[in-house]
């Protein structure tokens, strides 16, 4: 009896604590996965994870430890779908010729259609695409991304500079390419 | 200033995260550099339009109801049996036949342990090392480098060997957290395997050592003079057994 009155007890608060944030940690695994399937299957592991550990949960920022579960459940997954791959391709070539590039026009970026963006961040790597999706689509502060992503500040940092810089290239150089086909 | 704003900064400044005085201070390189202006207007319009709600995708019904039933059945504990119940008699016969076998088999494979948690979550960890940037804090060759640097960090020294001549390179070293404590790390790497050594003071005494396995990585544990040892690798078993014997010594 007693058993079942605390269990209840877990349950109500982790409905209260936990599950508002469902949306942003399906959101997080659904960029991350880039399809719908995986991305149920990585929210729904990670949730029950988070439910198992909630016992342990200390009251902090219940958004940012649940997306650092779905991140965990990822990077879990991601090894277990290609064990041989590493988890990122990193593209040096493409980090060297940023800092040359010229600045896109504002009214380039303004104008990129959503499949245009859509694609430009699904393109890029989980490293990066993970902070844009954690400042942008979540609004999440430095410190909160530094918390869920278990990484220095600094890191956090240049990580997002070097994914707008990508981001921002990838999306001119897609509209480019819309404007020269006839 | 004279020179371009670091990009960083100008970061910080687009997401509102600098301080009063800095940010005056960038406003005021800002009136000056048309190219850091600019950057600085282009980062805008680029979070403009990235940051909208059409992009965030929300999870459907039919998921959130599918979760509410997973999570209830996790929160009873005889999940075995309301599933088997509904099943035809020799089925379940089958089924219980394979889980004994399976049981068995897994008893026998890690001596008998039931408690899998830690390593779950060292496996989780070495996983999570795996990501290109996040294997080492300190990276070297050189374990005179790598002892030092956990100095100050830790509460306890990890002893960290060179075992390059064995074939067994030394990466470096990363601060980790496990178990409710803090944990070193010790990284290896033979041929493209990337071994992670994780140590912490143990809470009892010597063990010898004990393999397992979980979700296709290997473990070996131990116990020494009076730390708690723990190599994770998806290296095969034998090599990773020669590693430790190393370790040992």
């Amino acid at each position: 009896m007693e058993a079942s009155a605390n269990s209840g007890e877990k349950m109500a608060r982790f409905e209260r604590l936990v599950l508002p944030h469902l949306d942003s940690a399906y959101n997080l695994a659904r960029w991350m996965t880039r399809n719908s399937a995986d991305a149920e299957d990585v929210a729904q592991e990670a949730l029950l994870r988070a439910f198992r550990f909630f016992d342990g949960f200390r009251g902090e920022d219940a958004r940012v430890w649940l997306l650092a579960i779905v991140r965990n459940t990822y990077l879990t997954w991601i090894r277990r779908q290609s064990p041989q791959q590493n988890a990122t391709e990193f593209d040096e070539h493409l980090h060297t010729d940023l800092e040359l590039s010229l600045t896109p026009e504002s009214d380039v970026l303004r104008r990129a259609t959503l499949e245009q963006v859509r694609s430009a961040i699904e393109a890029l790597p989980p490293e990066y695409r993970e902070v844009i999706l954690m400042r942008e689509l979540e609004q999440m502060s430095y410190k909160e991304i530094a918390a869920a992503t278990e990484s220095p500040l600094g890191t956090v940092m240049s990580r997002l500079s070097r994914a707008r810089s990508m981001l921002r290239q990838r999306i001119a150089n897609e509209r480019r390419t819309e404007v020269k086909q006839p | 200033m004279t020179s371009h704003a670091q990009s960083n900064l100008l970061h910080a400044y687009v997401d509102d995260e600098l301080d009063l005085v800095r940010s005056m201070e960038l406003e005021d390189h800002l009136a000056e550099c048309a190219d850091c202006a600019q950057q600085v207007a282009s980062f805008r319009a680029l979070r403009a339009t990235v940051a909208t709600p059409e992009l965030r995708y929300r999870a459907s019904d039919d998921f959130r109801a599918r979760l509410m039933r997973h999570i209830e059945r996790a929160e009873r504990p005889p999940v075995r049996e309301q599933k088997l119940r509904s099943l035809p008699w020799w089925n379940w016969a089958a089924a219980a036949a394979c889980l004994l076998l399976a049981i068995g088999g897994l008893l026998l494979y890690s001596g008998s342990r039931p408690d899998q948690v830690l390593e779950r979550e060292l496996v989780a960890d070495h996983v999570r090392s795996l990501m290109a940037t996040h294997l080492t804090d300190v990276l070297t060759s050189d374990q005179h480098t790598v002892k030092p640097w956990f100095t100050g960090k830790l509460d306890f020294s990890p002893r960290v060997r060179d075992l390059s001549v064995d074939g067994f390179e030394l990466v470096g070293g990363r601060l980790d957290y496990v178990d409710g404590h803090s944990a070193a790390a010790i990284v290896y790497q033979r041929r493209k395997h990337v071994i992670n050594l994780f140590t912490w003071p143990a809470k009892s005494g010597d063990e010898s050592p004990h393999a397992t396995a979980q979700q296709g990585f290997n473990l070996i544990e131990w116990t020494q003079d009076g730390m708690y040892y723990c190599a994770v690798s998806d290296l095969n078993q034998q090599e990773l057994g020669e590693f430790v014997e190393l370790v040992r010594r």
